[in-house]
C-alpha cells in the first residue's frame, strides 16, 4: 500500500518532536487499514497538533482552537461512511473540554488522538491542562497553583467506550491507532509525546520516564467494558425513521361572519398557568374561520408558571401593520398580576371598550363597560380561566361568536381536551353587566 | 383566501425545509428556541439531522462540518450566542462556508431580557468577526418574511458561499401571525456550484477576483481541504503577500459588487412628499401604519422598508431618497443603521427615532418626530 503522506509538503516539526513520529505512525495505521484517501478526513485542531491534515493526502478540515470536535461530528453525521479522525493536543482538549465530555457522552464514531506534550508548543510553552505542577514554563509559577488533568480518566467517566493511554514510542502504535480508528463508537487515544523546541528545554522528560509514569497509573487499553453502547449515529438514524411526518401547517378556510365588521383589538391579562398564550392561539384561529387576519403578541416573563401572562390579539378584516394594541375593543382582566403589568391602560379607556371582569380580579377605575363573570362559583379552575373567558366573549356576541370559537375548539384541540373544552364553553354563564 | 396561523420562529423553520435545509444545530435561547423545537419536528423524517449542541459553539460547529459535507445548515440563537459563534462566523466568512444564521434578537445588553424585543445587534452581526469582512444581513418584518427571506438566506449562501444572518426579534419570531401559505411568492432554489470537474481541484480558486469558488464536498472521491488559516486557491496556508491581497480583495468583491442581487426592500414612494421614513423589522411595521395614516390625512410620507442591511444597498437608498429634503430613520436600538445613513446621504437632513427598553415603537411616536419639524 502506498503512503498517504504528502511528499510536498513533509511534517515541519522541532528536530526531535514526537508529532513527527506519530505521522509516520498515522500513515502505518492507514496503510495496514487498506483505506484509499477520500475515505478518511482528519480534522486538526490548532497548535502543533493542527499541523496534521496538511502532511496527508486526505479530506482535511482545520478548524479553531479546541472545536474540532464539533466539526467531525458535523461531517460524520452528513457523511457516516468516513473515518474521521481528529488530531488535538494538550492545549485544545483544555479549551475545549466541554467538547470532550459531549464527544464521550454522544459516542458518535470518531477517534479523537490527543498529542500530548504537557504544554503549548507553538506559542511559547505556557501551562495546559496537563502540565506537571512542578515544570518549569513560560508560565512562571501559575502551573504549580494548579492540578493537571488525566484526560483518560475524565474521558472513561464521561462514557467514552474507547480510551487508551500510551506514550508515542509504543512499539506497536500504528496497530493501535488502527484499533481505535476502527473501533465504533467514540475513541481516545492520550498519546503522550516530547515537545523538544519547549518543554524538554527546561525540563527532563525521555521515553524512559515517560514509560514509568504511565505504568503508575491505572492502565487504560481500548475498549472499556462498562461504556460500550450503540454508536450515536446509528441510534439517530433507527430513532430518526420511526419520527411522524410532520404535515403542512391547518389551512382554515372561512366559514363564518365575525359578529363585528372592523378591526377588533383584545388584551388577555392574566397569569402564567392560566393558558393565556393558548386562549390567545384559539381567538386567532376563531379569527380565521371568519376570513379574518390575525396577530397575536405576548408578553411574559422569564419565569414558567409565575408571573404575569399577556396576550394582545389582533383580528382585522385588512392587512395588520403595527402589533401592538393602542385602545383596545375588549379587555380580559383574568388575573391580577396582569392587570398590575397594565395598570395603566384602565385609565385610557374609552366607555365603548368592554372589560370582562373575572370576580376576584379587582381592576383600576375608568370609563369603560364592565361585565362581571364568577368562574369560580361555576367550578371552573385557574388553567381554564382564559378559555372559558372567550366562551363568555362569544355568548356576547363580541370579537367571535360560538360557532367561530366552536370551530377553533375543533382544529385546536382533539380527543378528551377537544370534548372537555367544548363542554367548557358549552356551560360557561356570561356573567353580567355592572 | 384561507390562512394558516403560524409563529415568525416556525416560519423560519419551514421556510428552511422548503430550502432544502436538511441539517439543524442549535443550543435553547429565548427567544430562538422554537426555532429548534420545529426544526426537530420537521427534520427526521425527511431524512435531515437535527442536534442540540453541548453549547452554542459545538452548534455552529456542527453546521459547519455538515455544511462542508455538502448539506444546507443552518444554526439559531440569539444576541449571546452570536457571541459565542463569533469565532465561527470569522471562519465562515473567510473559508467560504455556506450557512443561515438566525440571530431572534432579545433586549441586550448581555443576558439582558429573554422575553423582550430589540433590533440592537444589528451592528454587532456586521462587524462581530474578525477581519471585518462583509456580510449578509436579511431582516423579516413579518410572518411571510420569516418563510420567504430564509429561502432567500439559503440561495445567498449557497450562491456566495458565505454565512447569512436572518435578523428576526422577539416580536416577530414569537409573534403568531395568519400567513396565507400558498399565495406566498417563492423564489427558485439555489444550490452552490460545484467546481469544475477537470482536476487538479483548487478548493479557492475563483474563476475571477470578484466571483466565489466552485465547492465540493469533504467525503466525495476528490480531496478537498478547508481550513480557518490564511490560505491560498490550494487551502493550503500561505504567507504570500500578493496571494493574499488578492483573496482578501475577492472576499470582499464578492458581495459588494453584487449588492444589486443582494438587496431586498419595499419601497412606498410618494411623490409629494418631502420626508421619507426609512426603517427595518418589525418597527417597520409601525412605520406603515404611519404611512397609512398620513395617505388618509393627505399629509404623505415615503417610506422605504429594508430588508437587506448589509452591505447596505447605497444605489437604492440614494435613489429613494433623491427627491426628498428629510429623511427619519427609525429602528428598535440606541442608533445603529442611522449611522450609515448618514454615511450615504450627508447633504440631507437626517432625524432619528430609536428606543430600546423592550417595547415597541408605536406609530403616534413616529408621526411625533414626523410633525417636530
Amino acid at each position: 500500500m502506498n503512503s498517504f503522506l504528502n511528499a510536498e509538503r513533509p511534517p515541519v516539526f522541532c528536530p526531535g518532536c514526537t508529532h513527527e513520529r506519530i505521522t509516520h505512525t498515522l500513515d502505518h495505521a492507514f496503510q495496514n487499514m487498506g483505506l484509499a484517501g477520500h475515505q478518511i478526513v482528519i480534522v486538526s485542531d490548532i497548535g502543533c497538533s493542527g499541523l496534521f491534515d496538511t502532511f496527508f493526502h486526505t479530506h482535511a478540515f482545520h478548524g479553531l482552537h479546541g472545536r474540532a470536535l464539533t466539526y467531525a461530528a458535523g461531517l460524520k453525521m452528513a457523511r457516516p461512511e468516513l473515518k474521521v479522525v481528529v488530531t488535538m493536543g494538550d492545549g485544545g482538549q483544555g479549551i475545549g473540554g466541554a467538547h470532550l465530555l459531549a464527544a464521550c457522552r454522544r459516542n458518535l464514531d470518531l477517534t479523537l488522538l490527543i498529542l500530548n506534550n504537557f504544554n503549548f508548543g507553538m506559542t511559547g510553552g505556557q501551562f495546559s491542562a496537563t502540565t506537571p505542577p512542578d515544570a518549569q514554563l513560560g508560565s512562571g509559577f501559575l502551573n504549580r497553583l494548579e492540578r493537571p488533568l488525566d484526560i483518560c480518566e475524565v474521558a472513561r467517566s464521561a462514557g467514552a467506550p474507547y480510551v487508551r493511554r500510551c506514550s508515542g514510542f509504543r512499539k506497536n502504535l500504528a496497530e493501535e491507532i488502527q484499533g481505535a480508528i476502527e473501533y465504533d463508537g467514540f475513541s481516545v487515544m492520550d498519546i503522550w509525546g516530547i515537545c523538544p523546541g519547549r518543554y524538554t528545554k527546561k525540563n527532563r522528560l525521555n521515553t524512559k520516564m515517560m514509560e514509568d509514569a504511565l505504568a503508575k497509573l491505572p492502565a487504560l487499553e481500548g475498549i472499556v467494558a462498562e461504556n460500550i453502547r450503540p454508536e450515536y449515529g446509528q441510534q439517530y438514524r433507527k430513532m430518526a425513521a420511526t419520527q411522524k411526518k410532520v404535515g403542512r401547517p391547518a389551512v382554515i378556510k372561512a366559514q363564518h361572519q365575525a359578529p363585528q365588521t372592523g378591526r377588533q383589538e383584545v388584551i388577555l391579562l392574566g397569569s402564567a398557568g392560566q393558558r393565556v398564550i393558548t386562549a390567545g392561539e384559539i381567538l386567532c384561529i376563531a379569527g380565521l374561520t371568519a376570513g379574518l387576519r390575525t396577530t397575536q403578541k405576548n408578553e411574559y416573563n422569564i419565569t414558567v408558571l409565575r408571573g404575569p401572562s399577556i396576550s394582545e390579539l389582533i383580528l382585522s378584516p385588512e392587512e395588520i401593520d403595527y402589533t401592538g394594541i393602542e385602545m383596545p375593543s375588549v379587555v380580559i382582566a383574568l388575573d391580577p398580576e396582569g392587570v398590575d403589568r397594565r395598570r395603566s391602560l384602565f385609565k385610557r379607556l374609552e366607555k365603548d371598550v368592554l372589560v370582562i371582569q373575572i370576580s376576584g380580579v379587582t381592576i383600576p377605575a375608568g370609563k369603560a363597560r364592565i361585565h362581571l363573570v364568577d368562574l369560580k362559583d361555576q367550578g371552573i379552575k385557574g388553567t381554564d380561566r382564559a378559555l372559558a373567558s372567550l366562551a363568555v366573549l362569544a355568548k356576547l356576541k363580541k370579537v367571535i361568536r360560538p360557532e367561530m370559537l366552536e370551530a377553533a375548539l375543533r382544529i385546536r384541540f382533539k380527543g378528551k381536551v377537544l370534548k372537555s373544552s367544548l363542554e367548557l364553553m358549552d356551560r360557561v354563564k356570561i356573567g353580567q353587566w355592572v | 383566501m384561507a390562512y394558516s396561523l403560524l409563529e415568525g420562529n416556525e416560519a423560519i423553520a419551514r421556510g428552511a425545509i422548503a430550502a432544502g435545509c436538511r441539517f439543524y444545530a442549535g443550543y435553547p435561547i429565548t427567544p430562538a428556541t422554537t426555532i429548534y423545537h420545529t426544526m426537530l419536528n420537521l427534520l427526521p423524517s425527511v431524512d435531515g439531522i437535527c442536534l442540540q449542541g453541548e453549547d452554542e459553539i459545538a452548534s455552529i460547529g456542527f453546521c459547519l462540518g455538515a455544511s462542508m459535507a455538502g448539506m444546507k445548515v443552518m444554526t439559531a440563537t440569539s444576541g449571546p450566542g452570536i457571541s459565542l459563534y463569533s469565532e465561527n462566523i470569522s471562519f465562515a466568512l473567510g473559508s467560504e462556508i455556506p450557512i443561515v444564521i438566525v440571530d431572534v434578537q432579545r433586549l441586550g445588553p448581555s443576558t439582558g431580557s429573554a422575553t423582550r424585543g430589540a433590533d440592537g445587534d444589528i451592528n454587532f452581526l456586521r462587524w462581530g468577526n474578525s477581519g471585518g469582512m462583509p456580510v449578509i444581513v436579511l431582516a423579516p418584518v413579518d410572518v411571510n418574511d420569516c418563510f420567504t427571506l430564509t429561502i432567500q438566506a439559503f440561495n445567498l449562501a449557497e450562491k456566495f458561499r458565505c454565512p447569512v444572518f436572518i435578523a428576526s426579534n422577539k416580536e416577530i419570531g414569537m409573534t403568531r401571525e395568519s400567513i396565507d401559505l400558498d399565495g406566498l411568492n417563492l423564489p427558485d432554489l439555489i444550490k452552490r456550484t460545484p467546481a469544475p470537474s477537470k482536476p487538479p481541484f483548487r478548493p479557492f480558486q475563483a474563476d475571477t477576483a470578484q466571483t466565489v469558488p466552485g465547492f465540493l464536498p469533504i467525503g466525495d472521491s476528490v480531496l478537498v481541504r478547508q481550513t480557518s488559516s490564511t490560505h491560498g486557491p490550494d487551502g493550503y496556508i500561505t504567507t504570500d503577500a500578493d496571494e493574499i491581497a488578492r483573496s482578501q480583495e475577492r472576499l470582499k468583491a464578492k458581495l459588494l459588487s453584487a449588492v444589486d442581487q443582494l438587496t431586498f426592500h419595499e419601497t412606498f414612494k410618494r411623490d409629494d412628499a418631502d420626508t421619507l421614513l426609512i426603517s427595518y423589522g418589525v418597527t417597520a411595521r409601525a412605520a406603515k401604519a404611519v404611512f397609512n395614516e398620513r395617505d388618509r390625512q393627505g399629509k404623505p410620507v415615503s417610506l422605504l422598508v429594508l430588508k437587506t442591511l448589509w452591505p447596505v444597498p447605497e444605489p437604492l437608498i440614494r435613489q429613494v431618497a433623491q427627491s426628498v429634503k428629510r429623511i427619519v430613520v427609525v429602528e428598535m436600538n440606541m442608533g445603529q443603521y442611522v449611522r450609515e445613513i448618514k454615511r450615504i446621504l450627508p447633504e440631507k437632513q437626517i432625524d432619528f427615532l430609536g428606543q430600546m427598553d423592550g417595547r415597541l415603537i408605536r406609530p403616534a411616536q413616529i408621526t411625533e418626530v414626523i410633525d417636530s419639524e
